[in-house]
């Protein structure tokens, strides 16, 4: 399934077409195409996307996949309600398990 | 990549990028970036992007209005469709006696000099802001031309006008020797390989003493770690940048409907990483708590940090090193740089085109510090 109007990021609503304009535009890599496009950016933080663009990536550049970096993953990983984070300083646990 | 340029400048962030554009526009040919990375990768693409007017020096104060006025107008003189600059303003919040006579100051040194900020009593500023919670506040200083705008979109809009103009723009190239001879630097050695040059700028960020190491330069700055998250996106409901020293918090709400929320925390050791870490986390969630509570229900989706570039007075080092004599530099920004980018590119090239800078900046020049005429701005986060 591909077509110009294939989405590929559904968070942030970034097509196939749009990644390869901007690829052409001269943003080769997944870390420049994001901050172009916002294309990973979303509430998945590329958990969907991410093997998309990665793949489109290595179709337009002609590099095999395991060559390509992936981007840098961050945290909180899901989208956490800022509020649930409050309790972390005095949560003797909590400091266990972050290091 | 050229063999022999006139001007080398490191550094592919904001501040590289547009005095690249403001020396080719002024006619200097063979300009040339180099930047290890990707463009505005390093503390540009990380920060705050917040613009504002409302400073407690008089030189960061003027620098910074025509940094406004800068932003108003770019994306036409650069000719690039969109840079989301958002003038919702700046709320400066004020906790205690000491912060209120600061802001009194301020707000005096800031009128004397066309800025329209004002001070605001608790009741206005829970009207510019309805969701502020913040029990304690005493006051508040606010200015309407004061925002924040998209770093990634105004170092692509200069980089994109400078390579128009003839610029060479080396991602991913990174600099690993600077070579200097009879006071003069005269070439880089990459890892793309040598080039000569006519004059060299610094421009490069928390590691600009790193590079001026190279040029046997010892520089009185440090980089340090800031953290900043962003949250889901929502419909708007914050306009202006709400700040507050107290708590060493900024809070923006992007155009595209996400919250940037960053805290400066004292106790953060110098050096250069840029982790994360969850501590952050719990500290600005309680702030939040306090300052502006229903933002505690938005979801967070990513943390992140980068580095400021801090000098002894927390104002930048522009101009001239003096030895090597044809070394430059745009250094030092203390968390400040990205909203000095348009101006401070325009007297950087100015100044070395023996233009007479558009705004008299030789207090900042690096002499200062042996001098002891350091000018020490109080309003930094």
């Amino acid at each position: 399934m591909s077509g110009e109007q294939t989405v590929i990021c559904r968070c942030e609503e970034i097509t196939e077409a749009e990644i390869a304009a901007a690829y052409a535009e001269g943003y080769r890599t997944v870390d420049e195409l994001k901050r172009k496009l916002r294309c990973g950016m979303g509430p998945c933080q590329g958990r969907t996307c991410m093997p998309l663009i990665l793949a489109q990536l290595a179709r337009l550049s002609g590099k095999p996949l395991a060559e390509l970096a992936p981007p840098i993953t961050r945290p909180p990983l899901k989208p956490t309600p800022l509020e649930a984070f409050r309790l972390l300083e005095h949560d003797p646990e909590a400091e266990v398990l972050a290091k | 990549m050229k063999e022999r340029v006139e001007v080398a400048i490191i550094g592919g962030g904001v501040v590289g990028c547009s005095i690249a554009y403001n020396l080719a526009r002024l006619g200097v040919k063979d300009v040339a970036v180099y930047e290890k990375s990707y463009l505005a990768s390093g503390s540009t693409g990380r920060c705050g992007a917040g613009v504002r007017a409302q400073w407690g020096t008089e030189m960061n104060c003027r620098l910074a209005v025509a940094g406004i006025r800068s932003f108003e107008t770019l994306p036409q003189e650069l000719d690039y469709p969109d840079i989301e600059f958002k003038q919702g303003g700046y709320l400066i919040l004020a906790f205690t006696e000491a912060q209120m006579d600061q802001f009194r100051k301020n707000v005096a040194l800031q009128n004397s000099l066309g800025i329209p900020s004002r001070l605001v009593t608790p009741a206005e500023a829970r009207a510019i802001v309805p969701h502020l919670g913040a029990a304690d506040l005493l006051g508040a200083t606010f200015c309407g031309i004061d925002g924040h705008s998209n770093p990634f979109k105004v170092t692509d809009a200069y980089a994109k006008a400078a390579r128009r103009l003839g610029v060479e723009i080396n991602d991913y190239t990174e600099v690993k020797a600077v070579a200097v001879a009879g006071g003069r630097v005269t070439g880089l050695e990459t890892t793309h390989g040598r080039v000569q040059c006519g004059a060299l700028v610094n421009a490069a960020g928390p590691y600009s003493q790193v590079i001026a190491a190279m040029a046997g330069l010892d520089l009185p700055l440090y980089s340090q770690r800031h953290q900043v998250l962003v949250t889901e996106p929502v419909g708007p409901v914050q306009n202006p940048m709400v700040l507050s020293f107290t708590h060493g918090v900024y809070c923006q709400q992007v155009p595209h409907g996400s919250f940037i929320i960053g805290v400066g925390d004292p106790a953060e050791p110098t050096g250069y990483d840029i982790g994360h870490s969850w501590q952050f986390l719990a500290d600005i969630s309680a702030k939040v708590n306090y300052l502006l509570p229903p933002l505690g229900k938005l979801r967070v989706v990513r943390q992140w940090s980068g580095l400021y570039n801090m000098s002894p007075d927390s104002q930048p080092i522009l101009g001239a090193a003096g030895e090597p004599a044809n070394l430059w530099q745009a250094i030092g920004f203390s968390g400040h740089g990205f909203m000095l980018a348009p101006v401070v590119g325009r007297i950087i090239a100015q100044m070395m085109t023996g233009q007479t800078p558009e705004i008299d900046v030789h207090r900042l020049d690096l002499g200062r510090f042996a001098r002891g005429e350091l000018v020490l701005e109080p309003s930094v986060v």
